[in-house]
């Protein structure tokens, strides 16, 4: 029988390569990539791209570094299962592929001249350290911003000397809060809405940007609305399970909208009627 | 005069007609597989074909989305070389329902929609599509009348429908007619003909009438008051997740990505393979959370892929009316007692009646 052949698929994917590595915790590793040919990765803060290993699958991951570092981009990668842990087992020099970057990112047009109060629940800050650089980059573009971080303990504390340099701007806020913690912590211990009351803020100039684990988000919301920040003025950033990143296989779908597609990035207004989406 | 987009096939020409369409490119049809039990499958002859039959386990998306379809090849010892992929050449499907045709443009709307989907829409451009008309309904789990799909409505290339000793066919595009001139059998259907037509048509709008008592232009009102509704309960009590509605669904098109190995390590393929929302890991994310974990919700998402989102979105249901999912259920679910279910639960609105 004759045969047909797709030169142009879908799922091809774009050669790439480690640059560096970096050991933030015993289970999270940023990588620094650098895509075949030099190219640009040309991504939206808040945008995910597909990381492709042969033999072992694909899985999705949020750029973690600002378009305005155009030679490279960085993800950082919690090893869970199959693709990330042999991510993990990867060094400087080591091929991988890439698909994307996918889905739609943070309105940061819309941000721009507006206030900040973004809030980050454990690995949430991977997608949103891509925002804060940003937006850092472009600091006069924004008003007033808040950074809001919390994780399990100090030792899950991700990008702590990036953390520390944030601290010492004079033009960001930040606070850092750990659920539980031993002696030598000594900033504040609980759950990251208990910050949120205390963070002095005009609401509706304000943008509420949340990403964190799933139970993380009907606590924080509570909060943001109690601070009277409108509803279409908290944007979320959902995780759903994966496959084509093109909004057919079906698996990132919440009721009619598709996560890969439709966000991963949402106003809370848009989703707040689907029980799914919670 | 006569019109010239409808032809006449005797039966006594038929057996010719399929043996040479098979010569012009590969050919699939019904085929009898056992008691109420057919599938589409690569024929030759006419004898091969079982007519009339009732719809097949599988439809005919297999061809347009297969099970299994590789998706790139790769190479790991050349620096991650992923190359293109052949896939099969062009093909003629004979005797395709019109629920399987109401199928197929469900599916052909959502691979269109970009990102596009190569790798359906080549198969698409390569396969002629020869519809075939119900004169009765199959059985009494179909309700095609319900979602219009009884009469034909294009997506083919030729319809074929029995009037008894000769078949009328419509040609519906060029591809069509470059089948009337390559397999010289047909000759131009007469007015008595189309009057013959007519008047099957007409007794088929008393035959398939509206399977469940409800007006099909209420169903997304119904559906949207009806998402904590407590049919879906029921199914909860009742589904064995086994995911066979979503299998033998010609507008499912849920879909896993693997990689395989070969043996030496270092070669292999990846390849998409359907899947369905009906299993229980289908919507668990990394941290354990999954956002579909019990079956009601899983059923519930399914009822409303086929008669809510797809509305909103292509403006369309993507039930066919084939029947196929109460057929395989293994609990018994029947999709028209489900609407059933819906109208009676759903209290005072347009769907009474
Ligand atoms: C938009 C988006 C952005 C993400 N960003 C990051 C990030 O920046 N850093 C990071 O470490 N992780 C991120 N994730 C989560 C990451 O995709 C999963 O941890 C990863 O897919 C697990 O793949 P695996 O092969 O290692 O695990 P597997 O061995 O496949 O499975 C381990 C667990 O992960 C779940 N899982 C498998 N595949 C997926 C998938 N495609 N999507 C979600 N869960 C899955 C399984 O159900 C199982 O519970 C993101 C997910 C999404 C949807
Ligand atoms: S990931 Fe396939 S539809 Fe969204």
């Amino acid at each position: 029988m004759e045969k047909i052949v797709i030169s142009e698929s879908n799922y091809q994917i774009r050669k790439a390569r480690i640059v560096r590595t970096k050991k933030l915790t015993p289970l999270e590793t940023l990588f620094e990539i650098v895509l075949d040919g030099d190219r640009s990765l040309d991504h939206e803060p808040g945008q995910f791209i597909m990381v492709s290993l042969f033999g072992i699958g694909e899985a999705p991951i949020s750029v973690a570094s600002s378009p305005t570092m155009r030679d490279s981009f960085e993800i950082c990668v919690r090893a869970v299962g199959r693709v990330t842990k042999a991510l993990h087992a990867l060094d400087a020099g080591d091929e991988i592929g890439i698909r994307g970057p996918y889905g739609k990112g943070f309105p940061i047009r819309i941000f721009e001249g507006n206030d900040l109060l973004i809030v980050a629940g454990g690995l949430g800050i991977a997608p949103l350290r891509s925002l804060i650089q940003y937006v850092l980059d472009n600091r006069r573009d924004f008003g007033k911003a808040h950074l809001l971080l919390g994780c399990k303990t100090p030792q899950d504390i991700l990008f702590a000397d990036e953390l520390d340099q944030w601290r010492r701007r004079m033009d960001v806020q930040s606070e850092y809060i750990v659920d539980r913690a031993e002696q030598d912590w000594t900033g504040p211990v609980g759950l990251i809405t208990t910050l949120i009351p205390g963070v002095h803020l005009e609401p509706e100039r304000t943008f509420g940007v949340v990403v964190g684990p799933p139970v993380m988000y009907k606590f924080v919301i509570k909060e943001l609305l109690a601070k009277n920040i409108p509803e279409h003025q908290i944007i979320l950033s959902f995780e759903r399970h994966m496959k084509c990143g093109m909004g057919k296989c079906g698996r990132c779908q919440i009721q009619n909208i598709y996560t890969c597609q439709d966000g991963p990035v949402f106003r809370y207004s848009a989703v707040k009627h689907m029980s799914e989406a919670f | 005069m006569h019109d010239i987009q409808y032809y006449l096939l005797k039966k006594r020409a038929f057996s010719g007609f399929i043996s040479r369409l098979a010569k012009v490119q590969p050919l699939a049809a019904p085929v009898r597989r056992g008691e109420k039990n057919y599938a589409f499958e690569l024929v030759t002859s006419a004898n091969e074909i079982s007519l009339p039959y009732i719809p097949t386990i599988l439809p005919p998306k297999k061809y347009f989305f297969p099970q299994r379809e590789v998706l790139l090849e790769f190479d790991t010892r050349r620096g991650l070389h992923a190359g293109p992929v052949g896939v099969a050449g062009p093909m003629t499907i004979f005797g395709v329902h019109t629920c399987d045709l109401a199928g197929i443009q469900c599916l052909n709307m959502v691979f269109s929609v970009r990102p596009r989907d190569h790798n359906y829409l080549i198969r698409k451009r390569k396969i002629t599509i020869i519809g075939l008309e119900c004169n009765d309904y199959c059985d009494e789990h179909a309700n095609c009348a319900l979602v219009n799909a009884s009469l034909p409505s294009g997506g083919y290339d030729l319809f074929f429908t029995d009037l008894g000793d000769y078949f009328i066919v419509h040609v519906n595009t060029q591809a069509g007619d470059d089948i009337i001139d390559a397999v010289k059998q047909f000759q131009p259907a007469k007015e008595a003909n189309l009057q013959d037509l007519a008047a099957l048509r007409e007794r088929k709008r008393v035959v398939f009438r509206n399977e469940v008592a409800l007006d099909q232009r209420f169903l997304p009102a119904l559906f949207d008051i009806s998402f904590d509704g407590p049919v879906w309960k029921d199914l909860d009590e009742r589904c064995l997740a086994c995911g066979n509605c979503t299998q033998v669904c010609p507008t499912c098109y849920c879909f896993d990505i693997r990689d395989e190995l070969n043996l030496d390590m270092a070669t292999g393929v990846r390849y998409r393979v359907w899947d369905s929302c009906q299993t229980e890991p289908f919507a668990k994310v990394a941290g354990g959370e999954n956002f579909r974990k019990s079956r009601l919700a899983r059923q519930r998402h399914r009822y409303y892929r086929k008669f809510s989102y797809p509305f909103a979105k292509f403006f369309r249901f993507f039930c066919t009316g084939c029947g196929r999912c109460s057929r395989a259920c293994m609990a018994g679910i029947k999709l028209k007692e489900t609407l059933t279910s819906l109208i009676s639960q759903g209290g005072e609105g347009p769907w009474k009646r």
